[in-house]
């Protein structure tokens, strides 16, 4: 992230948080600001109320399991969060928050964090600061080769700046 | 060097001649599935904003199956927004209401072995029976995929899943594969691929080896794949798939895995796994008794035509309990025609079973069929996640589509063999 690392607030959960948890089927076609007022409410019916702009969800492992719908991670940025840090992330997840400008980080250490704690967070650096128990975390580093689409804040910046310099055209055809 | 199933699509499709694990590629897309949810109500902004147009319309498949058929004014529009898309950009494989995704690509000859294929769905590793690399992704980089026909890929390793023997009478793929969820659990693989073989493999349909590639997805996987044999070559065949090179689709003999799995198909018991998770699995003994108000068979993984003839077997001049009910929603029409032809759908509903529009429906908490509010389904489908199917407290039990069929009849979660014993003492 270009701008100065402001810390947010951690809101703590455990492992395996599902996108059925952070993007409800029953709201699935309603607008995502509709959608997103009930991001993980099966598991903390008071998390979209309460969480602001720059604060920072913390899961355990395989965090974002399950379906392709990137309203999971869509839900999240609607509400602020742009950082989500986790000892593992499901694949597919962790692709589309890229996608959809959500910086995923992985992290051994989030059993250290208590909710509310103040973490300041550089997805690409891969560094954590817990500026409220003055700990610091490695996390894993947003990937080389991805960095650039974290910096535009997700693919379809990324390539809307790719159609502006020119370069968005196809290569080829598909081989088979 | 020496390299996986996987691995050799990859290459071929990076244009490379060899790929490892860890590598970053670009690969060419051969096949872009898409259906209505995450389709053109969500794609087609991000085109307009691109100033982009598809980069190939032959290789995109669109199906409707998740809004079908309309049941409100919202998913209406929705299902209207993905036909006139369809219109403007000249889709020609385009599949409306005919059934889920997964199974309609196959079906209608779309799949073929060594073809990389990315599905706007997670359950896309479903093609990976079919011999091909196919996965899941979000809607937002299938649009990046419309628009420039590549995807980058970070080589996954390969996890070899063996089975040897075979299913007995009365168990199912679903069996197996809620078994590897205990097992292996739904992190292990962390993004891998799921290759399956063994003689438990070899002896499966098509229908039934695309249970267990399709739920590889539950596994964590990015995809799952199984090699092409002559059952895979026959059911190409009768879609009118060229076959002249399937066969060439195999992994080396000295491909390196990140782990191997072994797994006794003969000695396996029915398995049920318990909400919320389909890790949350165990014979389906220790589940007895647990009294269901719904029963469900569907979905892309629960309602194939071998899932309506298990159903069939069971509930063949039985009736569903009073106590619970049974709904089916056949996975595609085509499947619905078959089932009709061969006697299938009036054993079901001569049974009691209810009948439903073919597409992911009640799996995904759409449309007809959801729950109530502490509601207890016992489903064919592949996720019993908290709220997924309805009602935030309601609870969904899985189980192959013979344990589905056998609880109705009971109205309580039942072994399939009790009944086939039953049948067989009778």
């Amino acid at each position: 992230m270009s701008q100065p690392i402001t810390p947010g607030r951690a809101f703590v959960f455990g492992d395996n948080i599902d996108t059925d948890v952070l993007a409800p089927g029953l709201y699935m076609k309603k607008p995502i600001e509709e959608m997103a007022r009930h991001c993980l409410e099966a598991v903390d019916p008071s998390f979209a109320t309460t969480v602001r702009p720059g604060d920072v969800v913390v899961g355990g492992d395989n965090f974002g399991l399950g379906s392709s719908r990137e309203q999971a991670a869509q839900a999240l940025h609607q509400l602020g969060v742009t950082i989500i840090l986790a000892k593992s992330f499901a694949g597919l997840f962790f692709r589309n928050c890229i996608n959809l400008g959500v910086a995923p980080v992985e992290c051994a250490d989030t059993d250290r964090i208590r909710p509310g704690d103040r973490l300041a967070v550089d997805p690409i650096a891969g560094t954590i600061e817990n500026r409220t128990n003055g700990e610091r975390y490695a996390g894993v580093p947003i990937p080389a080769h991805l960095v650039e689409m974290v910096r535009d804040g997700g693919l379809i910046p990324y390539l809307e700046k790719r159609a502006k310099a020119g370069t968005l055209g196809v290569r080829g055809k598909g081989a088979a | 060097m020496s390299m996986t199933l996987a691995e050799k699509i990859l290459a071929r499709a990076s244009g490379r001649a060899a790929v490892k694990p860890g590598d970053i590629i670009t690969a060419r897309v051969d096949l872009a599935m898409m259906h209505d949810s995450g389709g053109p109500r969500r794609i087609a902004p991000m085109l307009e904003r691109l100033g982009a147009k598809p980069w190939d319309p032959s290789r995109i498949v669109l199906i409707t199956d998740h809004y079908v058929p309309a049941f409100d004014a919202e998913s209406a529009a929705i299902l209207d927004i993905t036909r006139k898309w369809v219109r403007e950009h000249g889709i020609e494989k385009f599949y409306d209401m005919q059934g889920i995704c997964h199974v309609v690509l196959p079906e209608r000859g779309h799949l073929r072995p060594g073809i990389f294929a990315v599905g706007g769905d997670s359950h896309s590793p479903t093609g990976g029976a079919w011999g091909c690399f196919m996965f899941g992704v979000g809607a937002t980089e299938m649009a990046g995929v419309v628009v420039t026909g590549e995807i980058w890929v970070k080589v996954p390793h390969t996890h070899l899943v063996r089975w040897r023997g075979r299913l007995a009478r009365g168990l199912a793929a679903k069996d197996m594969m809620l078994k590897l969820c205990r097992e292996m659990g739904l992190g292990t693989v962390k993004y891998g691929v799921v290759e399956y073989t063994g003689e438990g493999i070899a002896a499966l349909p098509m229908s039934e080896r695309m249970v267990l590639t399709n739920m590889a997805a539950e596994l964590g996987a990015q995809t799952g794949i199984i090699a092409p044999d002559r059952t895979t070559v026959t059911a190409l065949g009768a879609v009118g798939v060229d076959t002249s090179d399937a066969l060439q689709w195999q992994g080396d003999a000295d491909a390196r895995y990140e782990k191997i799995w072994d797994f006794d198909a003969a000695a396996l018991a029915p398995q049920v796994a318990a909400p919320h998770t389909p890790e949350n699995s165990a014979p389906v003994g220790e589940h007895a008794q647990v009294r269901i108000d719904q029963c469900y068979i569907g979905a892309c993984t629960g309602a194939k035509l071998s899932d309506l003839h298990m159903a069939a077997e069971i509930l063949r001049g039985r009736k569903v309990a009073r106590t619970t009910r049974l709904l089916v929603a056949p996975a595609s029409t085509r499947i619905t025609g078959q089932a009709a032809a061969d006697g299938t759908l009036a054993v079901l509903t001569e049974a009691g079973a209810i009948l439903q529009a073919s597409g992911c429906g009640a799996c995904a908490g759409y449309g007809a069929g959801v729950l109530a509010e502490k509601e207890v389904c016992l489903a064919s489908t592949a996720r019993n996640f908290k709220g997924r199917m309805g009602a935030m407290s309601s609870l969904v039990y899985l189980g192959s589509a013979y344990t589905v069929a056998a609880s109705a009849v009971t109205g309580h979660i039942t072994d399939p063999r009790d009944l086939l014993n039953e049948r067989a003492a009778a």
